[in-house]
């Protein structure tokens, strides 16, 4: 098969038709997602927006591949990851995704260079590799001189640079952040969502946002509205003076 | 990444500390009761060691310790020296006798009688005196162990209360005797004080009775089989021909059976076995557990279960094993003190194997119960606050 990526391919890094997720059965049953339809292009960074419980972190962990979905179907950059055993999903992950938590979740024993070299290691790359791939990551998010720091040593916004060094530090392909500035102040909140937006811009991946702070919002390529279970509408971002 | 588990592992000292602490001292306890346990086993066989150079001991199929008093018909000797294959045979007697000290005092001793003419099989390491003065008149030789617990407990014509010591008569069952000798001999497993003299004054000393040898002494000729002479023997006498590991093994049986020995210490043992398994694995599970919430970042980043499994099983095996060499440091210092102290320790090679072996298992315990637990983990969980 010749690697030339169809057009298809590239306007949909997502792709994905009636997905649904329901959680706990009988009477504690909860319908998390309700037929979701959603496409999202490369090199794009789309807002998950909606009130909470709408299912939104849910979505998120479907498309990351951390969670089966009940039914639909959905590709990631070509893969049908629902078809996936288990192993080779793990495996797909750490190749295919990167991952920006709400609450860093960053090693507190390890360095920062250590922690952003884990999916390097992963993948099974050398230990020096790894982290002199982790030094050049935490460089391009500007914390060169913090490389031997401990997570309990940095500020939460220094923390959250950290977790995107090593959610880029692979090259993924896709991008997910639940909630990547809900701790973080206004100033610090912006600068990581800068770091995030030039990911989408430099090279052809696709991130997904969750989030409910709409100071955030100009940074997207477009905004997805959820409710209860299902994408309402798209929308595009308010404009506010020049491109971000 | 098994590296960066160890850095998980080492990076909180506190909860490290804790966790090689607690595995240490479950070491400790396993292995110095186990040493302990060992050591008084090891001790009901230590005269039979102490008694030199023969190859085989022929006894009553019936005798099943070293103290046990199942004498044999008096031509037995001649029919083993009759045996193909033997280079000597010497005849021992064995039994209880009353000694009466000076001022009165009663104590039960413990009389060995060795061949007359050879003085075969006696004493291991002489003190005062030699071997030879077992010829003399009416000579007896005495444990220096002992000669406290011969001492008089009132003043006699001759002075105050003193220990018994070499030129001293004593009364062994109303045989008028003169300790000749005083020797050195292994702690053992009996305490009754332990008396040396020749078979045909040992006869002299005991009752009179129809069977008079307890057990026969056996050298076997250079080359020949032990186990085929032993056959023959056998075939000849109707005697067990034990060799000196058969005749320990089947005292050392018998005597941790019918004391209870074995049952106290099997409970000691299984007690700090079942603490160690509490302490230790508890430790080792509260770590994988306090870890949970980045195992599932790990997972969710790609980390497969075998990965996860290698992680906890590493840190493990590290904690485990540091902890278990300061344990068994700490046993074998104790065991320094209480062997000095005079109580029974010895450390087999084995014991440290087998306490490796056993705190391999509870870490393999808590590891199996705690990893369940990694292993079922939703890597979508790494998303919730
Ligand atoms: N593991 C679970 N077990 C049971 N119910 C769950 C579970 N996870 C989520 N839910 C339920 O599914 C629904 C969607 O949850 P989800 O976390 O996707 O919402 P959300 O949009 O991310 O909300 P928030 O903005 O508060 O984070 C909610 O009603 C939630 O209570
Ligand atoms: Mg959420």
């Amino acid at each position: 098969m010749a690697a030339i990526p169809t057009p298809a391919a590239v306007a949909a890094a997502v792709h994905c038709r009636g997905l649904v997720k329901s959680y706990g059965r009988g009477e504690q049953r909860v319908q998390a997602l309700r037929g979701v339809d959603l496409d999202v292009a490369a090199g794009e960074l789309l807002l998950l927006v909606g009130p909470s419980g709408c299912g939104k972190t849910t979505l998120l962990s479907v498309l990351a591949g951390t969670l089966q979905a009940d039914a639909g179907r959905f590709t990631v950059f070509g893969d049908d990851v629902q078809a996936m055993t288990d192993d080779a999903r793990t495996r797909w992950r750490s190749r295919t995704v990167g991952f920006v938590f709400q609450s860093y979740n960053l090693i507190p024993t390890l360095t920062a260079a250590e922690n952003v070299a884990v999916p390097c290691l992963l993948l099974g790359r050398p230990r020096r590799e790894a982290l002199a791939r982790a030094r050049d990551a935490l460089a391009a998010v500007g914390l060169a001189e913090r490389a031997a720091s401990r997570p309990g040593e940095l500020s939460g916004g220094q923390q959250q640079r950290v977790a995107i060094a090593r959610a880029l530090v692979h090259e993924p392909r896709l991008v997910v952040c639940d909630e990547p500035t809900a701790a973080l102040d206004h100033g610090t909140g912006q600068r990581v969502m800068d770091l995030l937006r030039g990911v989408a811009r430099q090279r052809d991946r696709s991130l997904l946002v969750v989030t409910h702070d709409a100071r955030i919002f100009p940074f997207a390529d477009r905004i997805a509205h959820m409710d209860d279970g299902r994408v309402e509408r798209i929308v595009d971002p308010p404009r506010q003076g020049a491109d971000a | 990444m098994n590296l960066l588990a160890l850095k998980m592992l080492l990076g909180d000292r506190l909860k490290y500390l804790g966790l090689v602490v607690g595995i240490a001292f479950a070491s400790l306890l396993i292995t110095q009761q186990a040493s302990i346990f060992y050591g008084y086993a090891h001790r009901i066989g230590a005269w039979i060691r102490d008694t030199g150079p023969a190859d085989l001991w022929v006894m009553d199929p019936q005798a099943e310790y070293t103290e046990d008093q199942k004498p044999l018909t008096d031509t037995t000797l001649q029919r083993v020296r009759s045996v193909d294959g033997v280079a000597w045979a010497t005849p021992m007697w064995k039994g209880y006798l009353p000694v009466r000290l000076r001022d009165g005092t009663l104590v039960q001793a413990r009389i060995v009688g060795i061949d007359d003419a050879t003085l075969l099989g006696g004493p291991p390491r002489m003190v005062e005196g030699e071997l030879a003065d077992l010829h003399r008149d009416r000579a007896v030789f005495v444990d220096r162990q002992s000669l406290a617990d011969l001492r008089t407990r009132r003043a006699t014509a001759e002075g105050p209360p003193r220990d018994l010591r070499v030129g001293d008569r004593i009364d062994v069952n109303d045989f008028d005797a003169v300790v000749a000798g005083t020797f050195d001999r292994t702690p053992e497993f009996f305490w009754d004080p332990l008396l040396y003299t020749t078979y045909s004054r040992a006869l002299a000393m005991a009752p009179r009775a129809r069977k008079q040898l307890t057990f026969v002494l056996v050298k076997v000729r250079d080359g020949a089989d032990v186990a085929a002479v032993a056959g023959a023997i056998t075939a000849a006498t109707g005697c067990a021909a034990r060799t000196r590991g058969e005749f320990e093994d089947i005292s050392e049986s018998y005597v941790l059976a019918k004391t209870g020995i074995l049952v106290n210490f099997g409970i000691t043992i299984a007690l700090g076995f079942v603490i160690g398994v509490l302490v230790a694995g508890q430790l080792l599970y509260n770590f994988v557990v306090e870890n949970l919430r980045y195992h599932a970042a790990l997972k969710a980043m790609g980390a497969t279960n075998g990965v996860l499994v290698r992680m906890v099983l590493t840190q493990a095996l590290v904690a485990s094993t540091i902890g278990f060499g300061i344990g068994v440091g700490g046993a074998a210092l104790s065991g320094l003190g209480l062997a000095s102290g005079g109580l029974a320790f010895e450390m087999d090679w084995r014991i440290p194997l087998l306490g490796f072996a056993a705190i391999l298992a509870v870490a393999a315990i808590a590891v199996v119960v705690s990893i369940t637990r990694v292993l079922r983990l939703e890597p979508a969980v790494v998303f919730k606050g």
